[in-house]
């Protein structure tokens, strides 16, 4: 049986790994490579490392941490952050990255997913989509709008698109994986975004992951089994230590979720 | 050339097929404690004790690049030990269909065809693709590469196309029907799965064939 992921995720910048409350106030949580090595060690089935810093202020930033990442840790671990190009891609899937994630460049080039899977293959091609729930739009019924530049708070702003119909286009041009953080949740830690990941779930063929709003083992329950994900993400939870890898893997295996025990 | 006298007697050599997973799988083996080189230099490749062929993207990129390097008929004529990762596998087949089809007339890329199978779009029945992530193996022969290996042990797989069960299937996995996990056929093993990244279990792998 195929098993649901944990995901830990580490937001990069300046090459040190940081934590903001959505998205913004980042306090630096450690250096990355052993933080990697521990969560690689601990359990986890997959790592994500953004590089928060790099869409947002559009210079050239220094990636040899993936090198070093890759020498120490034998799972799977994506990057994101700064990927505009094809060259860009090969760059960090040759330092031994395994996937690429990309956001903001796909919102303003989507061609760039096509051509990327193309390359590489769909299967390292991630997107990641930033989507909140604006209460005011849709007149007043509320609708999840995609937004981009999340990494710097004072840039961040809504795109034309609606959540599900970017979900649905980012597919038809070839992304292997999405990655739906739901920013309303994330850094609070009152529990993964159950509904918008339901009405995702419906059109999102591909694996899909759950991200922003983890804050105890329950969340993770109730996200696998409300919402049927691949994956479920989180940042904050495991690095300030609020649950322990074991713990949350052990728990997920009691309420019949498939998982994989280290 | 002191460079090339030093990689020519190398025991371990990562074929360069041009593919983006190479430093991944370097670094995996050197984990272990080993050596490795990475070379697309066919001396090289023909004296190694063992040859790992890796492999991400599409077979037609794939194979693209190991034409273009001259190493087709290099790679079918190795004698040592051949171990194949993710398209590394797919590779040893006689076909694939990843990559055909998309802006040309070709419909099926000929691979190496070390192992006569032939890979195709995996059916996954309902479930979604790409596979990706880890799962377990549903039955494992005895292959030396496998020893220590259970059924029920997890595995990292990324793939949307697959060998088909066969006689050369040496482990299987099931995802919505069941597939080869691993193929061998002579001098010759692909795992689907990604050793590298899979955790303990797959630096046994590694290491039970780079000590065997």
């Amino acid at each position: 049986m195929l098993a649901k992921r944990i995901i830990p995720c580490l937001d990069v910048r300046d090459g040190k790994v940081v934590k903001g409350v959505q998205f913004r106030n980042h306090e630096i949580i450690g250096d990355i490579v052993p933080l990697a090595q521990k969560y690689a060690q601990a359990g986890a089935d997959e790592l994500v490392f953004y590089d928060i810093t790099a869409s947002s202020d559009n210079r050239v930033v220094d990636k040899s941490w993936v090198s070093r990442i890759a020498q120490v840790i034998d799972i799977p671990f994506c990057v994101a952050g700064g990927i505009k190009s094809e060259e860009d891609a090969r760059q960090i899937l040759m330092m031994g990255a395994d996937k690429i994630s990309i956001n903001s460049p796909a919102l303003r080039d989507p061609e760039l997913i096509s051509r990327l899977a193309d390359v590489f293959g769909q299967q390292c091609i991630v997107v990641g989509i930033d989507s909140y729930f604006n209460q005011d739009a849709n007149n007043g019924q509320g609708e999840y709008q995609v937004y981009q530049f999340t990494g710097d708070e004072t840039r961040t702003q809504k795109t034309k698109w609606r959540t599900l119909d970017w979900i649905q286009e980012v597919q038809k041009l070839g992304a292997g994986e999405i990655v739906l953080n739901c920013m309303n949740q994330d850094g609070v830690r009152q529990g993964y975004d159950i509904e918008q990941l339901s009405q995702v779930r419906e059109k999102c063929n591909v694996p899909l992951i759950a991200s922003g709003g983890a804050g105890d083992i329950s969340h993770f329950v109730d996200v696998f089994q409300q919402t049927d994900v691949d994956g479920a993400l989180a940042a904050s939870v495991f690095h300030k230590g609020i649950i322990a890898m074991s713990e949350l893997k052990q728990t997920l295996k009691n309420e019949k979720v498939e998982i994989r025990l280290c | 050339m002191t460079t090339d006298q030093v990689t020519q007697t190398a025991d371990f050599v990562i074929v360069d097929t041009g593919c983006a997973n190479l430093s991944s799988v370097k670094f995996a083996v050197e984990r272990l404690g080993y050596s490795i080189v990475i070379s697309d230099d066919i001396k090289v490749i023909k004296n190694a004790k063992k040859v790992i062929l890796p492999g991400v993207g599409t077979a037609r990129h794939a194979m693209e690049n190991i034409k273009s390097r001259g190493l087709v008929a290099t790679l079918q004529q190795l004698t040592q030990p051949v171990l194949g990762f993710c398209l590394g596998m797919q590779l040893m087949a006689r076909s694939s269909v990843e990559g055909a089809n998309s802006n040309s007339d070709e419909q099926i890329i000929e691979c190496l065809g070390v192992i006569p199978t032939d890979v195709r779009p995996h059916d996954a029945k309902s479930l979604r693709l790409p596979h990706m992530g880890w799962n377990t193996l549903s039955q494992v022969e005895n292959h030396p590469v496998f020893n220590g290996i259970n059924v029920e042990d997890y595995f990292y797989f990324v793939h949307s196309f697959a060998a088909p069960v066969s006689e050369y299937t040496v482990a299987r996995c099931q995802y919505g029907s069941e597939f080869s996990a691993a193929i061998a056929k002579d001098n010759f093993i692909g795992c689907q799965f990604h050793p590298e990244r899979s955790s303990d279990l797959g630096s046994k792998i590694i290491k039970n064939f780079l000590e065997m």
